[in-house]
């Protein structure tokens, strides 16, 4: 009976669209979420700090593998929600202060992330704009913000009492709790990184809920035959423009998310730059571009090990040209690090050869693969045992 | 405005003209013949303007003649080896996945710009400009960038021969438009997708070279490169020397217009790319299917 019963509150999560549809992966799943709740208690404070990070970027991560692994529509310039998100919360938040204001800043953050999609996408998708040249208006519209926020450095680039600041970016954004009046819950440490793991938890599910609805066979159809999609009477473009604007959404939710971890509540215009825009695409071609799960585990691998792979090498060998731009580290997207990027650039070079799907994928099918050979080795055992027993035509579990 | 300030202008615009087509070329011929966007194009041009810089300054060094010269054919052959090293080992099996080989070719990108940043740290020391300057009225401009415009109009010649005028251009044209029917006639087509690809690379090296002297280079000068050549092939569509030679000119006038007006390169450049989002969205297949259609209807009316 229990049984039937999960089955049931599995069903909605399941499908032709999501890897991972077996027993075997829900106990997988849940494992690692009680692994990522006990991280704190096991790791340091720092450490637990950085995965806050990590867990922002998995949103973004998640953005672009549910526009471009679902819908075929590959943006490079997820990143620009994902600043405009953070800058709108930086400049509400600054302006109000109060806990209130906090909680409205998360509110226009996502509001305007989401309508800036919305736009973009209603000019590109209802302008005929397809393929490589979604890719390119979205990359110039990155590079664009990079440009402009570059070039605010001026005490007239201001909105109230917020200061756009140039290159040095935007500091003191109050962000340590959400609430109402003097009541809030707070943002800070342990707390935002149990509220994130929830988030993402939650956004994770509902993603596998929606990419196996009805509207996520729409998604499919559309990424695999627009004109045919078309031609059944769907409205691609519609379904191209929900999806686009959706996925600004997650990726404002991402930058919201980020704000609140950022210390010093800082943010600056090289989350715009183009090697910040091409950490989701690394996350999603790396992971499988068709895997939530796999985006999500790539974006917090990679950074956890971008992180990690500077101390291990400098104690490792020594380093002649290390520069002094790694004091950024901890407070941009921009990987400083010296030779994280040549590994990191490598290994998507590398599962682009080798395994186009992505590794989460490969990682399916292999499981798959070895799980049928057990099933037939089983077989046929049962079978030479019918053979020596001769008598019985079916082998009892 | 007086006739010192138009000039001026003018020299501006041919300034944003050669380097638009230069930064353009060898991208546009890759992506019109193998449907491929080299996202480390940029990069490619480093590998150029590096070559050229560090082979003149040791030429420099050694008292030679004429170093500035051959340091740039040194830079533009590195890069050509350069193009044939990754096309055997990388793009040759990328040819036909778009989006694939835009996310490959942005790992080779990422990579290069931090090698060279390990390698030679964040810039490297420049090559003066060579030859004196032409000045008129307040203004004065180097003699360079006129030799720059030369450049490109040379080049684009250069490619409308070798692509109308010679055997291998007709090749290269039968496998664009029909590659199986191509290789039925005869056309080792993997062999014009190499050669194609070292022509596009030794462009890319070309334009390095070219602008060593120009720009301060750095690991990120590339992506500057890239953003302009990108939007100028996308803007152009898959003609190659017709594509560049308009969309150069269409993009060049925004960007040296408002950075005239508003003395401000930042400004030009924001002012290039919100004229090239605007001309993608009325013309989604570039300028260059604005031609093609043109011409058909012309045709049909004429029949």
């Amino acid at each position: 009976m229990t049984n039937t019963v999960l089955e049931r509150l599995r069903a909605p999560f399941e499908g032709p669209n999501t890897t991972g549809n077996s027993t075997a992966f829900w106990v997988v799943l849940a494992l690692g979420v009680v692994g990522l709740l006990a991280y704190p208690s096991i790791a340091s404070g720092g450490a637990a700090e950085n995965m806050s990070q990590y867990l922002a970027y998995a949103f973004l991560a998640l953005s672009l593998c549910f526009i471009w692994g679902y819908c075929g529509i590959l943006s490079f310039g997820q990143v620009a929600f994902f600043g405009v998100a953070g800058y709108t919360f930086g400049i509400v938040a600054i302006n109000i202060g109060s806990y209130t204001g906090i909680s409205l800043a998360v509110v226009v953050a996502l509001f305007v992330a989401t309508a800036f999609a919305a736009i973009l996408g209603y000019f590109m998708f209802y302008g005929g704009v397809r393929d490589v040249y979604v890719t390119i208006i979205t990359l110039v519209v990155a590079v664009i913000l990079h440009r402009f926020m570059g070039q605010t450095a001026g005490s007239e680039w201001a909105v109230g009492d917020a200061r756009l600041g140039g290159y040095n970016g935007m500091v003191g954004v109050p962000n340590d709790a959400i609430g109402f009046g003097s009541v809030g819950i707070d943002m800070t440490g342990t707390g935002l990184y149990y509220i994130m793991v929830g988030t993402l938890l939650a956004t994770y599910l509902g993603l596998r809920a929606l990419v196996n609805s009805q509207f996520g066979y729409a998604m499919v159809a559309t990424r695999e035959d627009e004109d045919r999609t078309a031609m059944f009477g769907y409205n691609t473009e519609f379904i191209k423009l929900a999806t686009f604007t959706f996925g600004g959404t997650l990726a404002g939710l991402s930058g919201v998310l980020y704000m609140f971890y950022s210390p010093g509540g800082y943010i600056n215009p090289d989350v715009f730059s183009v090697s910040a825009a091409a950490l989701p695409v690394i996350w999603v071609s790396i992971g499988g571009r068709k895997s939530l799960i796999g985006a999500i585990s790539a974006a917090l691998v990679i950074q956890w090990f971008n992180n990690r792979i500077d101390g291990w090498l400098s104690t490792g060998f020594e380093l002649p040209a290390l520069t002094p731009s790694l004091e950024l580290t901890t407070t941009t997207v921009v990987p400083g690090n010296e030779w994280s990027l040549v590994i990191i650039g490598s290994v998507l070079l590398f599962v682009i050869l080798v395994m186009p799907e992505g590794v989460a994928p490969r990682i399916e099918s292999t499981v798959h693969r070895v799980l049928e050979r057990l099933e037939r080795r089983r077989e046929q055992r049962s079978q030479s045992a019918d053979v020596e027993a001769e008598t019985e035509t079916e082998v009892p579990e | 405005m007086g006739p010192y300030e138009l000039l001026s202008l003018f020299f501006q615009f041919l300034d944003s003209f050669a380097f638009l087509v230069l930064a353009t070329v060898g991208l546009a011929i890759i992506f019109g013949m193998m449907g491929v966007i080299n996202l480390a194009h940029g990069e490619f041009i480093l590998v150029g303007a590096y070559a050229t810089t560090l082979s003149f300054h040791s030429l420099a060094d050694l008292g030679v003649p004429l170093a500035l010269p051959i340091a740039m054919v040194v830079g533009v052959l590195v890069t050509m080896v350069f193009g044939l090293v990754l096309e055997v080992t990388v793009m040759r099996r990328l040819y036909g996945r778009l989006l694939d080989s835009m996310v490959a070719t942005w790992a080779i990108s990422l990579i290069m710009i931090q090698l060279l940043r390990i390698q030679f740290g964040n810039s490297i020391d420049n090559i003066a400009i060579p030859g004196g300057n032409v000045s008129f009225g307040p203004y004065t401009n180097p003699y360079y960038e006129l030799f720059l415009v030369g450049a490109a109009i040379a080049v684009l010649i250069g490619l409308y021969w070798l692509f109308t005028r010679t055997d291998f251009g007709m090749r290269a044209r039968a496998t664009i438009q029909d590659k199986e029917t191509a290789r039925s006639m005869g056309v080792d087509t993997d062999r014009m997708y190499m050669t194609t690809f070292v022509i596009g690379s030794g462009l890319a090296g070309l334009t390095g070279a070219l602008y060593a002297p120009m720009q301060s280079m750095s690991p990120e000068a590339g992506t500057g490169f890239l953003v302009e050549a990108f939007v100028t092939v996308v803007v152009g569509g898959t003609s190659v020397i017709v594509g560049t030679l308009l969309a150069s000119g269409l993009l060049g006038l925004p960007k040296a217009g408002f950075e005239y007006a508003f003395n401000s390169q930042l400004i030009g450049q924001v002012a290039m790319l919100v004229v090239a989002i605007v001309a993608i969205r009325l013309m989604p297949s570039g300028i260059t299917g604005l031609v093609e259609s043109w011409r058909q209807s012309r045709r049909e009316s004429n029949d």
